[in-house]
């Protein structure tokens, strides 16, 4: 930041300020304008929007019981936002996060099943690896049909996506079943020694930590190293990244496989902190809302941190809206779907306004 | 041999019946997205445009005992998604594919939110006409029980191809696909053309989405799709932008659609769900044999971000 003092210094600041204010005001007002579009929907409908805000912040935020419930629905969100976001530095649009995270959890419930006996940390080490490799090899798997086959890995990683959460069925129906979970398959549960716990003092677990950590390393791996400086040289110009020398392919299949890898460990935890076995409850629609928060956060890693607070808040409210508004428990994928869509309108605004622009304000007036 | 006991002939006949009774949303969702494409966007949003025609349908025919009103409904809530979809899609910086996935979970999340009440009551189903009548055997009649919609989506896959061709539209569309700037020195108004390009295509994929509430499977639940919508887009690719490719690989996709539950039938239950998966593992296998990194796939239109 430059020196604060004298009149040169203060508008300085005041540039400094504004060219970074654009990439704050954009999203945020898009917000604003997604929930105000909402009310009017909701008014439509016959309820009251305060109402509908006021019982979205008691049940997301209002309080320290609230606070950690969204914390708790963060903490996979974090993850799944990643995998969308690394790609998209890599200009690839990779929306099917879902299906890492359920074989993720799978592969990590095997493991922990298997190595039954082991030392606790060996075998919560052994079904995070399990859980990344799985999700990092699905996910990888589109980098690389996409760089060495030229298939579009928006589609394809959504219908590996299904494929997955269909491999998990047959899985769990068949040859890694518990024949003691009757009425919802599930894989043997873990031992209580393998389940990852709190953080303490708090009703959340560790995948919070986790995940911000996840969070931070890739800010760190895009905007400070050589492989992220590559990456977003790609992302911008292929063919400029190539004259570069550029090794792209294998740029391309590290970032996706990586991303999947952090996506796989959303699955773990949810399978070593919650769940306790792998089960269809796995599918939760995590890496669906990924896609929205990794969109808001503009992709990036250190943005994806509150964004993913903030929607595991919406999403955290959704059973209060549903008993005090009397609405359906979709209100919330109502509200997700109109901030998506203003978020990506948003777009068209960047460069658009002389505020944002320090160069422009000379020529005023 | 019995009449009702046709033994593992009944699943060659299962998979052409279940091949026409499937792949009917199919054939309407990749026409309109064959429309969509040609004119050079995408529209990834229309998974979320055949659960809301779907929900839409039921929820008419419920309310009208009509089922044609339903279908009607339905195709006119696509347009509506389509229409907002060409619209967003024409200002800046504004990406097709990306506000494809958010209409996506937008159309699922008000099908939900407005199909809540509808999930209970039963609705009148569309017509079928029984081609099998000639025959005494039971699982003949079963898969030869055409639905009116299947026809008139065959029909039209014709009318298209021939109209891509021969008419004045279909040039309109096509010059507005390969080149934007080639459209404007003829006059053309591109963003108008995608616009009603995308609302043909999304009328169409809530005719598909009524398909599904109204006759297979014949009612209305949150699940009623699953990855149709974005299975057809695939397909487009596959059929290269090709009308009568997209009624061939539609029945194709039907038949691989229908390959589960036809073993099912003769007892076949080991690896249910991954016979299941069978058509979203034959997209992708399509996908990949199709895709070439070195080549522009042939018939691709130039404008398409997809290709690119």
């Amino acid at each position: 930041m430059p020196a604060l003092f004298g009149a040169r210094g203060y508008s300085a600041a005041l540039e400094w300020i504004a060219r970074r204010a654009e990439a704050f005001v954009i999203p945020l007002a898009a917000l604003v304008v997604g929930m105000a579009l909402f009310s009017l929907f909701i008014l439509a409908v016959g309820k009251s929007p305060v109402l509908l805000y006021e019982t979205m912040w008691r049940g997301g935020f209002g309080s320290w019981f609230s606070v950690q419930n969204s914390l708790s629905r963060a903490a996979p969100l974090l993850l799944a936002a990643l995998c969308v976001a690394l790609p998209a530095r890599l200009g690839l649009v990779v929306i099917g996060g879902e299906g890492a995270i359920v074989l993720g959890g799978v592969a990590a419930a095997a493991i922990g099943v298997a190595l039954g006996g082991a030392p606790s940390s060996i075998v919560i080490l052994a079904m995070g690896v399990a859980g990344m490799a799985a999700g990092g090899i699905w996910i990888g798997a589109v980098g690389a049909l996409r760089y060495y086959r030229a298939v579009n890995e928006t589609i394809s990683s959504l219908l590996m996506a299904y494929i997955a959460i269909a491999l998990m069925n047959q899985l769990v129906e068949g040859p890694l079943r518990d024949p003691a979970s009757l009425n919802k398959p599930s894989t043997q549960p873990l031992a209580d020694i393998y389940r990852i716990g709190n953080i303490p003092g708090m009703d959340v677990h560790w995948g919070l930590v986790v995940g911000v950590i996840a969070c931070i390393l890739s800010w760190v791996l895009i905007e400070k190293t050589r492989w992220g400086f590559a990456a977003r040289i790609a992302g911008g110009n292929v063919r400029a990244a190539q004259v570069q020398g550029l090794a792209v392919g294998p740029l391309v299949v590290g970032f996706t496989a990586l991303s999947g890898g952090f996506a796989g460990l959303a699955g773990m935890l949810e399978v070593a902190a919650v769940q306790g076995s792998a089960n269809a409850s796995l599918a939760a629609g995590y890496g669906y809302t990924g896609i929205l928060v990794a969109f808001l956060a503009r992709h990036n890693p250190l943005a994806i941190i509150p964004v993913a607070i903030l929607l595991g808040g919406i999403d955290a409210s959704g059973g209060l809206i549903q008993r005090r508004l009397d609405l359906p428990d979709a209100t919330v994928l109502v509200l997700q779907g109109m901030i998506f869509v203003v978020i990506l309108f948003s777009e068209t605004f960047y460069g658009r306004f002389k505020a944002f622009n320090p160069d422009l304000w000379k020529r005023v007036g | 041999m019995d009449a009702t006991e046709i033994g593992l002939w009944g699943v060659p006949l299962a998979i052409l019946g279940g091949a026409i009774r499937v792949s009917t949303p199919f054939i309407f969702v990749s026409l309109g997205e064959a429309i969509t494409e040609r004119s050079g966007r995408i529209n990834l949003g229309l998974e979320g445009t055949l659960v809301f025609g779907a929900m839409t349908a039921y929820a008419v025919a419920v309310m009208t005992n009509s089922p044609w009103l339903g279908l009607l409904a339905a195709a006119f809530a696509g347009l509506c998604f389509g229409l907002f979809h060409g619209w967003i899609c024409k200002f800046p910086k504004v990406n097709d594919i990306a506000i494809g996935i958010a209409l996506m979970l937008f159309g699922s999340g008000l099908a939900f939110f407005f199909g809540k009440p509808f999930i209970k009551p039963k609705a009148p189903n569309l017509p079928a006409i029984p081609f099998g009548g000639w025959s005494d055997i039971p699982q003949v009649q079963a898969a030869l029980d055409v639905n009116v919609l299947f026809l008139i989506g065959a029909v039209l896959s014709v009318i298209l191809w021939w109209a891509f061709r021969n008419t004045r539209a279909g040039l309109i569309v096509r010059v507005v696909g390969d080149s934007s700037d080639a459209a404007r020195a003829m006059g053309l108004n591109p963003d108008t053309v995608r616009l009603l390009a995308t609302g043909v295509g999304g009328a169409l994929a809530g005719i598909g989405g009524a398909y599904l509430s109204l006759y297979y499977p014949g009612s209305w639940t949150e699940r009623i799709s699953s990855g149709q919508g974005l299975m057809a887009v695939a397909l487009v690719i596959f059929a290269r932008w090709n009308p009568l490719g997209c009624l061939a690989a539609a029945l194709l996709f039907g038949g691989a659609g229908a390959l589960g539950p036809a073993l099912q039938s003769v007892g076949v239950t080991q690896g249910y769900y991954l016979f299941y998966a069978a058509p979203y593992i034959l997209t992708l296998i399509i996908m990949i044999a199709t895709s070439s990194p070195t080549r522009t796939l042939a018939g691709a239109p130039g404008e398409l971000s997809i290709t690119k």
